[in-house]
């Protein structure tokens, strides 16, 4: 009997691509654990440097650094940290998304944007669509190192340093839970004061040893390295979250799929039986 | 009663240590620095070596660092340190071999290994051993 041999191949495809998505998912789960322990392992230091870096903000240092002057912007970088593999639902986009608003923002104020690009999705978008990217580190892995970056990141502040970009940002996806991830942006240069109304604004000043202009070059590109890389992880472990649930939902949709084609399936062959015994019955009478 | 100052020390991997303490100690690249409530603000380069937490006058508890920055806030201080662990961590199997490895790229004379890393690496070990053998007398 050859009843719905179109539907029984289509069951057989699709069960095969359930396959595929559940076995995604399962490898995305696992993997999240891992980048979320590495996230939360680094998150402590890149929150301290940044509140030092807050707490210098505010100071009145004897030796103005030229990351914490502010001039007139007419250029912006932005190293933007996107993901390397696709398949991991509206991740990518909702983050491009958010950067081309920021970017006709900028347009509209008259000011260049300059990008250095982590992971190879970002490269591909922008370079395909001609925006001006000046570095990109790709295929990084799930164990990004910091050595990975630095290249990146040396060349945004040689920038910044030559008075080329005024102002600097970094751009990835913030892992709130599994189920969320937004898209942030954080300005690095200049370096942003905390509130105005704390206290004693400009009215002290670190003591430094061996001299400020030292410890600040150090503590600044410290600062630059670790919260960019910071970034790096965060949007890793959004990667895989973000991943493992839109898996999930792939290999729901094919249950949802393969149910309803089972049901037509049943029925073209239920149909096909009836009208067989009808066919016997009416040639039976008949003689 | 003694006033106290919040001490956070965090590595690049992890949080360390987070408490009150009477009087914290540390290997500024200048010099040794105590710092204890009420300091004035101060920011400073770490070499590698030992800091000491003093949380009561009986007990003290002595980290490894392998360098990094100090900050200074009148109520708290800030150990940012590349790597950092309880001296109680250290591992002396491990840190006895990298010292032995190190001075054998030394020893070698044939121009093929690094020598600044090598240098880098017999500093770090021996650090390390110190400040173990500083924590072991310190309980005896």
């Amino acid at each position: 009997m050859a009843v719905g041999k179109e539907i029984r191949l289509k069951i057989a495809s699709i069960k095969n691509t359930q396959k595929i998505t559940r076995a995604m998912e399962m490898v995305a789960a696992s993997k999240m654990r891992k980048t979320q322990d590495r996230m939360l392992a680094s998150r402590p230091y890149s929150r301290k440097i940044a509140q030092i870096i807050k707490h210098l903000a505010t100071a009145n240092p004897e030796y103005k650094h030229v990351y914490m002057q502010r001039r007139e912007v007419k250029r912006v970088g932005v190293i933007l940290v996107s993901s390397d593999r696709g398949l991991c639902g509206g991740l990518n986009s909702n983050l491009f998304r958010m950067v081309i608003r920021q970017l006709r923002d900028w347009e509209r104020q008259g000011r260049e944007v300059m990008f250095c690009i982590v992971g190879q999705k970002g490269n591909s978008f922008f370079n395909s669509i001609g925006a001006p990217v000046s570095a990109s580190a790709v295929r990084l892995g799930d164990r990004p190192h910091l050595e990975d970056i630095i290249g990146l990141i040396k060349v945004m502040l040689t920038e910044y340093e030559a008075g080329k970009i005024d102002e600097l940002y970094v751009m990835h996806n913030e892992f709130v839970n599994t189920m969320t991830q937004r898209p942030t942006a954080l300005q690095l240069l200049p370096v942003k004061p905390e509130d105005m109304e704390s206290g004693n604004h400009g009215l002290w000043d670190y003591i430094y040893e061996p001299d400020a202009r030292e410890v600040l070059d150090q503590l600044l590109v410290r600062y630059v390295e670790s919260l960019v890389f910071q970034g790096l992880v965060e949007n890793n472990a959004c990667e895989q979250a973000a991943r493992m649930v839109a898996m999930k939902s792939a290999s729901d949709n094919a249950g949802k799929l393969i149910k309803e084609l089972q049901l037509v399936y049943n029925k073209a062959r239920q149909a096909a039986i009836t009208q067989e015994i009808a066919e016997i019955v009416g040639g039976a009478a008949a003689v | 009663m003694v006033m106290t100052i919040h001490v956070d020390i965090v590595s690049a991997e992890a949080a360390i240590y987070s408490g009150q303490a009477e009087l914290v100690v540390a290997p500024a690249e200048m010099g040794e620095v105590g710092i204890a409530a009420r300091h004035a603000p101060f920011l400073t380069r770490l070499k590698p070596g030992e800091v000491r937490v003093r949380v009561s006058a009986s007990d003290v508890q002595p980290f490894y660092i392998s360098g990094g920055m100090l900050e200074v806030q009148p109520h708290t201080v800030t150990v940012l340190a590349d790597v950092a662990m309880p001296a109680r961590d250290i591992n002396e199997a491990r840190a006895l071999e990298s010292k032995q490895k190190a001075e054998e790229m030394l020893a070698d004379k044939t121009g093929r290994v690094d020598y600044a890393k090598a240098q880098a690496m017999l500093a770090e070990s021996i650090t390390r051993l110190r400040v173990l053998e500083k924590y072991r007398k310190g309980k005896a």
